[in-house]
């Protein structure tokens, strides 16, 4: 199976639970399970191969030119953590059916957690960085998901909320240094990176890429100080809790570091820096762990110190540390995951994980106490268990491991972190299976259904078997801490017995002083209840509520509400870097011939001036500022026809007339004068603005028309006919040229008529709709609404008008005219319908839904451009031809003709859409509707239609 | 003519600036509608002008000169976008003068105090 299909598998399956839910909880929870099995068995078929040191790799070119491609890999560590993820995430799924209650929406959980696995995997298998990188975020934001799973709990949402932030901000830092590699290396695929140590090692960016990479890897594995999200995560259910705890989440930062291993390591910085980071975190996190009552944050904090361990002997640097490292993932990830599910199982069952209020429970959950006795004495590192084996080449290492010139700190620190894992393992022992029975359980224990405990049951039956044979699995660690280490491998056995070596005393200092620890746990306990220690909740509180102030700060101070001070900020700020560019050029004037001053032009010039003008003088009547916009509009649209641009002109024009209509049905509920608002001081003020504006406007486009240029049309004028076949070059750059713009550009029309729709719809379902229902127009009404004259012109002129708006259609390819235009026309056409006589009555007599013509508008230019793929072309080439019907001429056809019904269709229903909302709010203001085209009809008796109904 | 071209952009344009910093929603719509003419047509400058040369094929192998007929294609959807915006601005200013009974821009503190004690 390809890599990318192994990666793709959970997310693909992530459809189905939600899905399958319907058939209940059996079928959720099995579907989730075929799903990440057959990714399972599809990574097992290449066990062989990579075995052999092979690398199995799949590539797709994604977007070559950022470096971004698909390329996914197989190799031993890649492997190692795809196996886990998906084995470990079967035993969890399983486990996972019996422990979500029924209230919980199952479903959901299940597509939370395919997506985790998912980006997991994506993780372990990506060959580019960038791919990486980005399955890197979607772990975050997916245990986001999961962490807050149970919402309704505040600190579900806080963990989520507190796991969210770290790690995202660890991801942030992440892309940086990734980045930063790619640069270095000279390419973003990790197989490339991995051959050029040198070069990163000793290019000067090393330094900044580690710190930042390293702050990625630390966040993600809750590495000291960044160890305080995880024990918050743990308000998530246990089954997410065991899955991100042990497999997955935490050990994608210790995956990072093992894959950059072979390129990052072995320099003093990173030697320091993860070395020690890892000795203090497994100290530390031990350290907290002996002390906490609670059975899951005991288990948060002893992964913490066990995650440390790890890094730790990743920070080493040699690469039997790094085959250390490696065992010690695959150990920790089976006993931890199998504490987790016995955490939960007796959560489940005594209604508590508070270890004051267990203990007796070995009698009353045989089972239970059999899974986690076996498991946590292979945390503690006892003989005949997994755990102990890589613990003793954890202390080997460590034992002839200098730092900063003493032979004994790293030594001793890791007999102390041993210790305390002993001590606190022995508690989850004694404290919750041991002693006596009693009473006072919640809820009275039993061992839970076989569903239950199978998983953890098999996970501690692989304790024993690697602890017992170890040589069994030596094949794979072999293969797998050799992709660590790229290849070289020092020669080494995986056995019980080494003899009596330094490792084996600490040891055994660790076993008796950590059940000596526990024995004396009591009055200790006691003293670290009472010790002040910082509180790292308190803290990060702290700290993310004053950024929030600073950044409510910081806007309230840009954002106060007035919308006229950002666009006065605005406007001065773009005039501003205008100036400061135009100070800084030449201002030669240009040489190229200027136009003659024509009279009929000038006298446009001078109407358009004025009635700007007069529009500014007289803007607070409303009505007259109206009127004035529409001489300003046909002028300009006179305007284009002079300067030979027809398409233009009859856009503008029809435009201009809808525009109209818009803003006087819109008047009719707005007041009609504008107070004055702004003093004389204020109106200075912006009229200075204004002018300055329109000076540096005037002088740009004036400095630009004196120049000469040479434009890219050259192109589009030849090609128009022979490529484009019309002769008309606008209208062929719209609808083939640069048909894309054209699909973008219908497409964000209907989107606007469909927002208007919406916003209308909105308000007449509010409680504007009473203050509609009650309204009074501010205006004396008209006697005669439909008047006779209207009506019948009207309709006298609309098949006229429609035929006009074919016309325009057809020859648009050709001449002036086309899509936009036609559409506009016929829209226009209905419109002048529904002034005369009323949009109900006119409506009542077409029968087109404007929803669904815009749809169709869009569908029919998509399919336009789809059809181009059926040619082996790109989306939206198009073809013509010519054919003659036999008494006719020879007529051409081009499938840009569809394409222009598309936006025909578009804009109709766009248009009618928008003023149908507006007539809509009228409706409810009491306009009556009329069942007769005209209120006053001379040939009914008495003249007066009187059918009217709201 | 380029003069009055440019002229004409620039009142178009400084009208435009004054009326969108008005205070009350009316002047503001018709003010972005004349400063969307305005750029409009200085869009179309860009392209040069020229008298009686349309882009209009008179043989089809482009021969003669033409007006640039790239201007022209953009500024005419343009046109029809800025209807669409001008109808989407209006019909958020007819929502809030209808939901908050003043057609005020400027939003303040007081303002919205005094509103929801309106209300309840």
């Amino acid at each position: 199976m390809s890599p990318a299909l192994i990666a793709a598998l959970p997310f693909l399956g992530a459809l189905l639970p939600g899905l399958m839910i319907r058939a209940g909880r059996d079928a959720s929870a099995l579907v989730t399970g075929a799903a990440t099995l057959l990714a399972l068995i599809g990574l097992l078929t290449h066990l062989p191969a990579v075995m052999r040191g092979e690398v199995v790799t799949a590539q797709f070119t994604w977007l070559p030119a950022l470096g971004l491609n698909a390329s996914f890999f197989i190799d031993g560590l890649g492997m190692l953590f795809a196996g886990l993820i998906l084995g470990i995430g079967l035993l969890i799924i399983l486990y996972a059916r019996y422990y979500i209650s029924a209230q919980d929406p199952m479903g959901q959980f299940y597509t939370y957690l395919l997506l985790f696995q998912g980006a997991m995997v994506g993780i372990v298998l990506s060959d580019n960085i960038l791919l990486l990188l980005i399955f890197w975020e979607l772990t975050s934001l997916s245990s986001f998901l999961l962490i807050g799973y149970w919402k309704h709990l505040p600190e579900g949402r806080q963990g989520a909320r507190m796991a969210l932030a770290v790690t995202g901000m660890g991801g942030l830092a992440l892309i940086g240094g990734m980045l930063i590699l790619g640069e270095i290396a000279g390419s973003y695929e990790l197989t490339v990176i991995l051959e050029n140590r040198e070069a990163i090692q000793s290019s000067d960016l090393y330094m900044p890429a580690l710190l930042l990479i390293l702050l990625g890897a630390f966040t993600k594995s809750a590495q000291f100080p960044f160890h305080f999200w995880l024990p918050h995560a743990m308000a998530a259910p246990t089954p997410v809790s065991a899955y991100l705890h042990s497999a997955t989440m935490v050990k994608a930062g210790l995956f990072l570091m093992a894959r950059l291993w072979p390129v990052l390591s072995g320099t003093e910085a990173w030697f320091y820096i993860v070395a020690t980071t890892g000795l203090v975190t497994m100290v530390i996190g031990a350290l907290i762990a002996l002390f906490k009552d609670d059975l899951k944050a005991l288990l948060a904090f002893s992964t913490v110190s066990h995650l440390g361990l790890i890094t730790m002997l990743l920070g080493f640097g040699t690469p039997m540390a790094a085959v250390a490292a490696v065992f010690h993932i695959i150990n920790h990830a089976s006993f931890k995951a199998a504490l987790f599910m016995t955490a939960g199982i007796v959560d489940h069952e005594a209604h508590t994980r508070d270890i004051k209020r267990l203990g007796g429970l070995r009698r009353l959950m045989p089972v239970t106490f059999a899974i986690a006795t076996i498991t946590a004495l292979s945390m503690a590192g006892i003989p005949f268990l997994n755990g102990f084996l890589s613990k003793e080449m954890m202390l080997e290492e460590a034992s002839h491991t200098v730092w900063a010139g003493s032979h004994w700190a790293v030594p001793a620190l890791a007999t102390l972190g041993a210790l305390l894992s002993v001590a606190y393992s022995f508690r989850y022992i004694v404290h919750v299976f041991l002693g006596p029975e009693r009473d006072d359980y919640p809820h009275h224990p039993h061992d839970p259904g076989f569903g239950m405990w199978a998983g953890p049951a098999l996970l501690a039956a692989l304790v024993i078997v690697i602890g017992v044979a170890p040589w069994l699995v030596e094949p794979l660690v072999r293969s797998f801490a050799g992709a660590v280490t790229a290849g070289d491998l020092p020669d080494f056995h995986l056995k019980l017995w080494h003899g009596v070596t330094p490792a084996l005393y600490m040891s055994g200092i660790a076993v008796l002083g950590g059940a000596a620890l526990l024995l004396a746990h009591g009055g200790l306990a006691r003293l670290w209840q009472a010790a002040p220690r910082p509180e790292a909740k308190t803290i990060f509180d702290t700290v993310v509520d004053s950024a929030a102030r600073a950044a409510r700060a910081f806007t309230d101070a840009l954002h106060d509400g007035a919308i006229s001070r950002y666009l006065a900020i605005f406007t001065v700020a773009a005039v501003a870097v205008a100036g400061i560019s135009f100070l800084g050029g030449s201002f030669a004037a240009g040489g190229r011939a200027l136009l003659a001053v024509e009279i009929i032009p000038a006298i446009g010039w001078l109407l358009l001036v004025v009635a700007t003008l007069t529009i500014v003088a007289v803007h607070r009547r409303r009505l007259l500022a109206l009127v004035l916009m529409g001489v300003v509009g046909v002028m300009i649209s006179l305007g284009f026809v002079y300067i030979s641009a027809p398409d233009l002109a009859l856009t503008q024009l029809t435009v201009e007339v809808v525009t109209v209509i818009l803003l006087l049905l819109a008047l009719n509920f707005l007041p009609k004068e504008t107070p004055r608002e702004s003093g004389a001081a204020i109106r200075l003020r912006d009229g200075v603005i204004a002018s300055v504006v329109g000076l540096g406007a005037a002088a740009l486009i004036y400095a630009i028309m004196t120049r000469d240029v040479s434009s890219i049309s050259q192109f589009h004028l030849a090609q128009s006919y022979y490529g484009g076949g019309g002769t008309n070059v606008v209208n062929v750059i719209l609808v083939d040229f640069r048909g894309f713009d054209t699909f973008g550009e219908i497409i964000v029309l209907g989107i606007a008529a469909l927002s208007i729709f919406a916003l209308t719809e909105a308000l007449l379902g509010g409680p504007v709709s009473r203050r509609l229902v009650n309204w009074r127009y501010d205006m004396a009404r008209a006697g005669d609404r439909h008047p006779l004259m209207l009506v019948v012109a009207t309709r006298a002129l609309l098949p006229i008008a429609l035929v006009v708006g074919v016309f325009i259609f057809l020859r648009g390819h050709n001449q002036p005219g086309g899509g936009f235009i036609a559409g506009l026309v016929v829209a226009i056409a209905f419109v002048m319908q529904y002034m005369a006589s009323g949009f109900a009555w006119a409506q009542a007599r077409q029968n087109f839904h404007y929803h669904a013509t815009i749809a169709l508008g869009v569908l029919i230019a998509a399919l336009t451009g789809l059809g181009a793929w059926f040619n082996g072309r790109p989306f939206l080439t198009s073809d013509f031809g010519y054919i003659t019907i036999p008494p006719l001429n020879e007529f051409e056809w081009a499938t840009a003709i569809a394409f222009d019904v598309g936006v025909f269709l578009t804009v109709v229903g766009s248009v009618m859409l928008a003023l149908a909302s507006l007539s809509r709010i009228a409706r409810r203001a009491g306009e009556t509707v009329n069942l007769e085209p005209m209120d006053v009809d001379p040939s009914k008796p008495g003249g007066r239609s009187e059918r009217q109904e709201r | 003519m380029e003069l009055l071209v440019a002229s004409a952009i620039g009142v178009m344009t400084a009208a435009g600036i004054y009326l969108m910093l008005r205070l009350r929603t009316f002047p503001v719509v018709v003010g972005l509608a004349l400063l969307s003419n305005a750029v409009n047509v200085f869009l179309i400058a860009t392209g040069r002008l020229a008298v009686n040369q349309p882009p209009v094929l008179r043989d089809h192998a482009a021969s003669g000169t033409y007006t640039d007929p790239l201007p022209q294609a953009l500024v005419l959807t343009a046109i029809v976008i800025a209807f669409g915006m001008t109808a989407l601005v209006v019909i958020l200013a007819l929502g809030a003068f209808l939901s908050s009974e003043t057609d005020r821009i400027d939003t303040t503190d007081t303002d919205s105090a005094a509103r929801e004690e309106g209300q309840s």
